[in-house]
């Protein structure tokens, strides 16, 4: 019989090879759901995790990648930040909707105004859309014991709703013939958020998610913020023995997955989604915790995790228009890969043994 | 006297990876018969009675109930063959009432009404008073401990295993304990009682094995030796008692004055209107059993939990107000009880939890930067000067055995030079040579000129090594007195005796 | 007896209805956390139940299996969040987080190509006799079988938990898993029957969305009631009769919202259909204010690993 067995100290191996095993895992898996829908498996999965990357036409979406990993690795970092300590921001996708409400709404009404401080304002305005709609969860939370999970997914539906309110009507083009969403921001260029290099996809959003990486890995390693945050998160009591103040630990770290999710919406909204459009948002916010997982919390991982699901964003999108295969099918891969994650992490932690008779044979 | 033998264990074996809990453990004990299972913390008794209880298989070895074959495969079994057992960490649930507690130990319990009527019958038989309908959650150590009793008692076990039952009971309430425990031996009830407390051994049970390592190593009636061999036996050397240096009294170092908080656990206990001062140099011992705001006094000290600035002052300054940190800058350091998760964080490594109180007092921050290399030089300090037995600073401190996890607690605190210190169950789980260690640590603090704060639910270590000593019953603190010359008579009376259980059993004598 | 243009008859019957999913899905998820179990999965175990329902009730013809079918693949799904928590120890809201994604994804992934089809009806239970007499008739006879049944479940529920032998057993596991495992009992396989349970309810709801509410297969039917069953547990502090009364009082203010929505109200339709959500947040902040312990089982998300 097999039995677990807790680790004395957590294995060092298995932190970095679990992610690995699970996308290996997840391609198998995967590939069995593939062959089941009658889809050539090697194929599918060629097309998913190699063609973008070296086939035909990567000269085009090798850019493409950062275009779409930049906005996971902004709000996963700043969600993992949360996850640490025990704070389950689960509405990433309502902050990021309104902080691109917010952001594009102080572009739109300078609207045609030429500067070159329009930009930043919008970002800082849609940092601020962004911190201000998680503030909700954390000041429910701190004050009234509420619970963040919940709040902050009912928050994603308001804000959805919010969307819909907006593209048809405060945010509308009033040139846009009663077609629904705002002005394209690519006629607006004190507003755009151009790229800056095309074949590397990169745009300020891009440039923003490595920054805000390198910048997270230094204050979980080196800070004492970083410390109370992993602190909290193990060891809740310890953390409060230690002096952390649970309240404002949550507000800090809510606050700040709320304004990176709110940069990530604007940066989006600005650039590749060129305007407010009832539909804009496509479900970063969500895709974002399989990635904080899949980076093990860890802000570096998280870039590597972000390309990752970039990866399956980018050859999914050729899956389908190549060989048909539905986008849901990715989806399903996604979600798939965040259960082997999870399921594989046990082997950080835990270890099996083999048990024969009451005696145990001992294995790794 | 010969008894017809109950329970033979013979040769059991049981090893954990890198430990080897009991090693070809032999013994039996007869009907009725009181018999002692002797053995200091990670001895093997614990282990041992779990075996006999069917919590877990023996490797190797067999068992006998009754002259047949015993290997319980669950505790169902154990219970269904008539071997009941009382934990030391009780197996209650709170948020149940007596009655459903009750019920969840027994294989086929009658409907509810019937089995309350039967705890009252069976608690006034045996003098333990008990209301069926109340919330444990709300209930005593002592009382909690009853219902755990009444649990094995519904169901006429031939063999009764109580792990250390004495630990959370006033003087007076062990007496009662023993009365009750009498009249089961007589009634032909055999109990395993498991204890490492030599006066209640000798007082109490006609056999005991004495466990060492694992292993038996010795077996004797206690009655006919004296305590400090069956110690010695115990242990497998001498001990030596703690010297302490005579410090003449100085200034007030921590001052409490009318003191009351609520509690932040679920059912915990508030603090009502706790005064007590400590000086310079001299050790506060604090008694009670578990339970009676112990751990409510320790966060209200530490800064976790808040009060108004004056009733708390380190050094005539108002702390009352201000969090753990600040009041490590104001010289207050604090140990609490848990160590795994209160702490400590158990999956951090030492480094970091040298960190985690250090950090203050040992200047271990710049500019919120944390200094890693200052923290690991601290750890090692810490290891070494307690003789912590671990591969390096960088172990998760989960690894270590709770001995070890405490002396480098203990350490960690000890070491900061801080002028007030206080101490909850400074040396619980731990082997009479660490302990006596940290005993003498502290006592050297205190001579250092430290005020010191030691909560304790061992009476006998209050002793040793306070110079006042005061008592926490039900969020009360009875006003300091000084140790000497102090009976535990007195003592049991500040703890406030039996809680009434007196009357149960004159009532029936 | 009409109020501006809403008949409280009407909406009272409405909305006993339009409650049954996440009445099923919330009494599911009481049992699961009374257990100990946090599953943050029933939104991803209603849509499944959704389509599972649909598919059954679509290829046989008959909506009694489509109930059924629904309850199963819920189960299924929840399968896999027992598996990844009791048996991998994994934290139980990142495993529930997946189990929403994951049961959207297959579900719209599983509901291709039944778009537009209609399922076989599920039809009032008692004679129109009964149904149509004044008031008590639509409130008390109109119903479909599954509105009975949810409000059976209930009361089954309520007295399996409170009186009986199973009842006191999952409570004691969701109180405290430590002692639970002292007295013998397998933590790990209660708690992995309740996990199945709770799908299996959680799928019968969102197989009454796709079935008897909308009644048609849409992406993501389910539309976050999923989540609202959640609230309404810590609204209900994990007892089964407020969990009535929480899914009834919400089941109100959708049907009134979508009344008002109809009858033309002053306020813009936006705001009207974000009202439900707002709504439960509301709730939820007046049941969590001021108290330190609201009922919640004492072991609720942590994860048990015996130990020696």
């Amino acid at each position: 019989m097999l039995r677990l067995e807790k680790r004395p100290t957590p294995s060092k191996f298995w932190l970095y090879a679990t992610p690995p095993v699970a996308v290996i895992l997840t391609m198998i898996a995967g590939g069995i759901l593939f062959a089941a829908m009658g889809k050539n498996p090697f194929e599918v999965i060629r097309t998913i995790f190699w063609d973008p990357v070296f086939g035909e036409f990567a000269f085009y979406l090798r850019g493409q990648l950062l275009v779409k990993a930049g906005p996971l690795i902004l709000i996963a970092i700043g969600l993992a930040l949360g996850f640490r300590a025990g704070i389950w921001n689960i509405g990433a996708e309502g902050q990021y909707i309104m902080g691109a409400i917010f952001g594009a709404g102080v572009g739109l009404a300078v609207f045609p105004t030429e500067s070159r401080w329009i930009f930043p304002v919008m970002i800082v305005a849609g940092a601020f859309g962004g911190w201000a709609w998680a503030m909700i969860p954390a000041i429910l939370k701190t004050r009234f014991n509420t619970n963040e999970i919940l709040v902050s997914l009912m928050l994603v539906y308001v804000a959805e709703t919010i969307l819909a309110k907006a593209s048809t009507g405060f945010l509308k083009n009033p040139e846009g013939m009663g077609f629904p969403g705002s002005r394209n921001f690519s006629s607006y260029p004190a507003a755009q958020n151009g790229f800056l290099s095309d074949t590397l996809g990169l745009h300020w959003g891009g440039v923003a998610a490595l920054v805000t990486a390198v910048l997270a890995y230094i204050l979980l390693t080196r800070h004492q913020a970083g410390f109370q945050i992993k602190l909290a998160g193990q060891a809740p009591r310890a953390a409060r023995f230690h002096g952390v103040n649970p309240a404002r630990l949550v507000v800090m770290c809510m606050g700040i997955s709320g304004a990176l999710a709110g940069m990530a919406g604007l940066f989006e909204v600005t650039g590749p989604a060129g305007q407010i459009s009832i539909d804009f948002n496509t479900g970063y916010g969500f895709t974002a915790i399989i990635v904080a997982f899949l980076g093990r919390l860890n802000p570096l991982g998280i870039v590597l995790a972000g390309f990752l699901m970039a990866l399956t964003y980018v050859g999914g999108e050729m899956a389908s228009t190549n060989l048909g295969l539905p986008d849901a099918a990715i989806q399903v891969f996604q979600g798939m890969l965040l259960f082997f994650l999870l399921a594989v992490d046990v082997l950080t932690n835990y270890r099996f043994r083999l048990w024969v008779g009451g005696a145990s044979l001992g294995a790794k | 006297m010969t008894r017809p033998e109950l329970l033979r264990v013979e040769g059991i074996t049981k090893a954990y990876p890198g430990v080897v809990a009991n090693s070809d453990v032999t013994f039996s004990i007869g009907e009725g018969e009181i018999h002692a299972l002797l053995g200091e913390n990670g001895a093997g008794k614990s282990t041992m009675v779990k075996m006999i209880y069917g919590l877990i298989r023996p490797d190797s070895g067999a068992m006998t109930l009754h002259e047949a074959a015993y290997q319980p495969g669950k505790p169902a079994e154990a219970r269904r063959l008539g071997v009941a057992m009382v934990f030391q960490h009780f197996s209650l649930f709170e948020a149940l009432n007596v009655a459903e507690n009750v019920a969840l130990g027994m294989e086929n319990p009658p409907p509810m009404r019937e089995l309350a009527a039967r705890i009252r019958a069976v608690s006034e038989e045996y003098g333990l008073p008990l209301d069926p309908s109340r919330m444990v959650g709300d209930l005593s150590a002592g009382e909690r401990q009853r219902v755990e009793i009444i649990r094995c008692l519904l169901q006429d076990p031939k063999l009764l295993i109580m792990d250390e039952p004495t630990s959370v009971l006033t003087p007076q309430e062990v007496e009662i304990l023993f009365r009750t425990l009498r009249q089961l031996s007589s009634e032909g009830t055999a109990i395993l009682y498991i204890s490492h407390k030599l006066e209640e051994i000798k007082s109490l049970c006609d056999e005991a094995t004495i466990l060492r390592r694992g292993k038996v190593v010795a077996t004797c009636t206690p009655r006919e030796r004296t305590a400090r061999e069956m110690a010695e036996l115990m242990v497998g050397q001498a001990l030596k008692t703690p010297e302490r240096r005579t410090v003449a009294k100085g200034e007030v170092a921590l001052g409490v004055s009318d003191l009351s908080v609520e509690s932040p656990i679920a059912f915990g206990t508030a603090l009502k209107g706790v005064s007590f001062t400590v000086a310079i140099g001299e050790v506060l011992g604090i008694a009670g059993v578990a339970g009676n705001g112990q751990d409510e006094l320790l966060l209200a000290l530490s800064g976790e939990l808040k009060a108004a600035a004056d009733k708390v002052r380190i050094a005539g300054q108002a702390v009352g107000d201000l969090g753990p940190t600040d009041r490590r800058k104001a010289g207050l350091v604090a140990a609490p009880e848990d160590r795994y998760g209160h702490a400590a964080a158990p999956d951090m490594s030492l480094v970091e939890n040298a960190f985690l109180t250090a950090g203050v007092r040992k200047g271990l921050t710049k500019r919120g930067f944390v200094d890693w290399a200052g923290a690991r030089k601290f750890a090692e300090e810490i290891i070494a000067a307690y003789d912590v037995r671990t591969p390096g600073p960088d172990v998760a401190a989960r690894a270590l055995s709770g001995g070890n996890l405490q002396k480098f607690l203990m350490g960690r605190e000890l070491m900061q030079g801080a002028s007030v210190i206080v101490i909850n169950q400074p040396t619980w789980g731990v082997d009479a040579a660490a302990a006596a260690q940290i005993r003498q640590s502290i006592l050297d603090r205190a001579g250092e000129g430290a005020a010191v704060v030691v909560i304790s639910q061992d009476l006998d270590e209050l002793l040793e090594v306070s110079d006042s000593f005061a008592v926490l019953n039900e969020g009360r603190l009875t006003k300091p007195r000084s140790t000497e010359g102090l009976t535990m008579d007195e003592i049991g009376l500040m703890m406030g005796g039996a809680h009434g259980m007196e009357v149960a059993h004159h009532a029936e004598a | 007896m009409d109020l501006g243009g809403i008949n409280p008859v009407i909406l009272i019957a409405t909305l006993m209805a339009s409650a049954v999913p996440i009445l099923m899905a919330a009494l599911g998820e009481t049992v699961v956390e009374r257990a100990g179990v946090l599953n943050l999965g029933v939104e991803g175990m209603m849509v499944i139940g959704a389509l599972g329902g649909f598919v059954v009730a679509v290829e046989t013809g008959s909506p009694v299996l489509g109930f059924f079918g629904g309850a199963v693949a819920g189960a299924a799904l929840s399968l896999i969040f027992a598996l990844l928590t009791q048996v991998f120890l994994a934290n139980q809201v990142a495993t529930g987080l997946a189990l929403t994604l994951f049961g959207l994804g297959v579900s719209s992934l599983g509901g291709q190509g039944y778009n537009g089809v209609k399922p076989p009806p599920t039809t009032q239970l008692l004679p129109d006799a009964l149904a149509d007499l004044p008031v008590v008739g639509p409130i008390l006879f109109g119903h479909d079988w599954v509105v009975y049944f949810s409000i059976l479940m209930t009361a089954v529920l309520w007295w399996m938990l409170k009186f009986t032998r199973v009842g006191l057993i999952i409570r004691a596991v969701g109180e405290s898993h430590e002692a639970a495992h002292a007295l013998g009992y397998k933590v790990n396989r209660i708690r992995l029957a309740c996990i199945a349970f709770g799908g299996a309810m959680a799928g019968m709801g969102g197989a009454y969305v796709s079935l008897a509410r909308v009644p048609q297969w849409v992406d993501g039917i389910t539309a976050g009631a999923g989540w609202i069953a959640l609230a309404i547990v810590v609204f209900a502090s994990w007892k089964p009769w407020r969990v009535l009364i929480g899914a009834y009082l919400f089941g109100g203010i959708t049907v009134l919202q979508l009344n008002l929505q109809v009858a033309g109200s002053v306020i813009p339709v936006e705001y009207l259909s974000m009202a439900p959500y707002l709504i439960t947040i509301l709730v939820l902040v007046i049941m969590s204010a001021g108290r330190k312990a609201n009922g919640a089982p004492a072991a609720l998300g942590q994860n048990f690993h015996a130990s020696r």
